[in-house]
């Protein structure tokens, strides 16, 4: 182990940590199951996953059966009887075939995710990096910034943007979303979720900025930019991956819980947060509308939260990251200080 | 510590302030709507649009309107357009549903959580930690949008053990209260089990390293004197500021969810219900009192920790 840098050092322990392997796995798997949406509706299911087969009857091992019952009641999970067709039933009254939905759906829950967090590691690393560097009137005025945003609710601020722009979508400047785009959602989660991430990045820049190297580094004649980029960033990395990964949780979550409300992703589009929402009007007769799609967040959900635990302990045992990760705090990281 | 209140609280006032302008910003300034005719709602035609317009002063500047929206939105005079219901007084109704849900929720997470936290502790590494952390994982994993949904399908409609929904005042019938508020309870509560019983278990494997607890072993207490007094004491204190941070997120958050699975009639499901209908000023209205209550009582739990805590006040005013 002599000689190797700490990113070879996590490697090897992530390598030999089952349990964050399993959880890998299943993240790939799900992000697979998405990714090949488009193959299985164009080849498998015949079908979009807006396209209704209200009045239409299909051939079930040999007998005809309708995709939708007189009384309203779709069909059940059929599997491949259909050859294909309706693998896991019809989603209701309009009859969409649920597995195409399901597809297309966590693509949108992925995408928000994964984007909402992008968004959010870029801000937060910039405001860090700009308050550790500068501190001064520039870190309280970043800091006093990130406290508002951070002591207003996440959900409530996410259901007054997602209400109000969805009505009216966004036009400011360059800048022009439609009301019912999925970019909508992403950004405003993207946004709200800033200060989780970028508090505990600001304490550790603000340590960083004390050691000796970065002193070093300005002894030599490093501006501010070099320092910011070359001496703060990558000690700043390995704590704002964990935080991000964990953060794909937190934005899923909210995705979750604001399209379920109907202040997330917009119709037509379908994401597993507002499919939960669909499903829950017929809960009674088609349980699995509502289990499927809220199954999907699960066992999504807890594979980011078994591999990132994994990735902090893999970077450093005695973070505590997930616990800031959860609450925003500002508490240092111990490892820095 | 007088000193430490003043500034704490001059702080909340200025954040106060703050969330008004962004809540001002986000309905008002940013959207591309004419205000007046999104507020109206969907039953909007143009007398009613004129009379918003009136209203809300949308011809003044904006300091004006900023003003005027506060006014309205703290003096009771919020209206819906669309259902014709005065805001404040809809909240106020859902006020003992939506807190009834709430404090239940928090008395199980609380005790379910410390509780498996403490045994996860004391066994750690044994089999029962394992299937403590495996069930506490899965827990922190939970979307309520799953777990609500799948309570009330699996322990209400299929079986018959609990009722499907629905608020019954604790004054009305108490025993009836509480068996409606079961299951959303636990909805609401498994999630923040999970993540205590994480944190108590975190926090007392690092205070069990300590030196005042070798003492202790040292000095000949039972393991249970050594656990009870030295370890679980010094463990819970920082749950107090977690606490009061997850009672307003949840407050906030995901009872908003768990209220409209099981038609609570709470704020929350007032909330869910105006953002279907696209109805803005009950929006508005539960996001300003909803983030002003968050803040007040996080302002006070940060009070009570620095009274329990005397490291946080003499640190805070030495800096």
């Amino acid at each position: 182990m002599e000689g190797r840098g700490p990113w070879y050092l996590t490697y090897r322990r992530l390598r030999s940590n089952r349990f964050a392997l399993a959880a890998l796995a299943l993240f790939l798997a799900i992000g697979a199951f998405v990714l090949a949406a488009p193959l299985w509706a164009d080849w498998v299911a015949h079908t979009g996953p807006n396209e209704t087969h209200t009045t239409e009857k299909i051939e079930v091992g040999g007998e005809k059966r309708e995709v939708v019952n007189s009384d309203g009641t779709p069909i059940g999970p059929v599997w491949l009887d259909a050859g294909g067709r309706f693998f896991l039933g019809a989603d209701g009254r309009l009859g969409r075939d649920e597995m195409v939905r399901l597809m297309y759906g966590g693509r949108t829950s992925l995408a928000i995710g994964v984007g909402a967090t992008v968004i959010t590691t870029l801000l937060a690393l910039a405001l860090a990096l700009l308050a550790g560097y500068y501190r001064g009137w520039v870190d309280t005025a970043i800091s006093r910034v990130l406290d508002v945003v951070w002591a207003f609710p996440v959900m409530l601020l996410g259901i007054a943007l997602g209400t109000a722009l969805a009505i009216s979508g966004i036009d400011i400047g360059p800048l022009t979303i439609s009301g019912g785009s999925t970019w909508l959602p992403l950004l405003i989660i993207g946004f709200v979720l800033v200060p989780y991430m970028a508090r505990p990045l600001r304490g550790e820049a603000l340590a960083l900025r004390e050691r000796e190297f970065v002193e070093a580094a300005e002894a030599q004649g490093s501006g501010p930019l070099r320092v910011m980029l070359n001496e703060l960033l990558p000690n700043l990395l390995p704590t704002a991956i964990v935080l991000a990964t964990l953060n794909v949780v937190n934005a899923m979550l909210l995705e979750a819980g604001l399209s379920f409300l109907g202040a997330g992703v917009q119709e037509p589009d379908s994401s597993w947060g507002s499919m939960v929402a669909e499903g829950v009007e017929v809960l009674a007769t088609t349980p699995l509308l509502t289990i499927l799609p809220g199954l999907m967040i699960l066992l999504t959900v807890l594979a980011v939260n078994v591999f990132g635990d994994a990735l902090r302990d893999a970077t450093d045992p005695r973070s505590k990251v997930h616990l800031e990760s959860h609450t925003g705090s500002y508490e240092p990281d111990r490892r820095a200080v | 510590m007088a000193r430490f209140i003043l500034r704490r609280l001059a702080g909340m006032v200025l954040v106060l302030f703050a969330i008004s302008l962004i809540v001002f910003a986000i309905f008002v300034v940013i959207p591309s709507y004419d205000p007046a005719e999104a507020i109206a709602g969907k039953n909007s035609n143009p007398q009613l649009v004129a009379n918003v317009e009136e209203t809300w002063g949308f011809d003044e500047p904006l300091p004006v309107q900023y003003l005027t929206m506060m006014k309205l939105a703290f003096s009771g005079e919020l209206v819906s357009y669309s259902s014709e219901a005065n805001v404040t007084e809809q909240i106020w109704e859902g006020l003992p549903a939506t807190f009834s849900l709430c404090i239940g929720a928090a008395v199980i997470w609380l005790l379910l959580g410390l509780l498996l936290g403490y045994i996860a502790a004391v066994h750690a590494g044994r089999p029962a930690d394992r299937v403590l952390t495996v069930l506490a994982v899965i827990g922190i994993s939970m979307p309520v949008v799953l777990l609500a949904p799948a309570c009330l399908y699996f322990l209400a409609i299929q079986t018959d053990l609990f009722p499907t929904g629905g608020y019954v005042p604790l004054s009305e019938d108490p025993l009836e209260w509480a068996y409606h508020l079961v299951l959303p309870w636990t909805s609401l509560a498994i999630l923040f089990a999970g993540f205590y019983s994480r944190v108590l278990r975190s926090n007392m494997l690092e205070a069990m390293e300590e030196d005042h607890v070798r003492t202790a072993r040292a000095k000949g207490l039972t393991e249970r004197q050594v656990v009870t007094r030295h370890v679980l004491r010094n463990s819970l204190i920082p749950i107090v500021t977690l606490f009061g941070l997850d009672f307003a997120a949840a407050l906030a958050g995901a009872a908003i969810v768990t209220e409209s699975v099981f038609n609570l009639q709470g704020v929350g499901q007032y909330a869910a219900d105006s953002i279907a209908n696209l109805d803005l000023p009950p929006i508005m209205g539960v996001t300003l009192l909803g983030a002003f209550f968050v803040v007040l009582f996080n302002t006070l739990v940060d009070l009570a920790y620095a009274y329990l805590d005397p490291r946080i006040r003499l640190g805070e005013s030495a800096r």
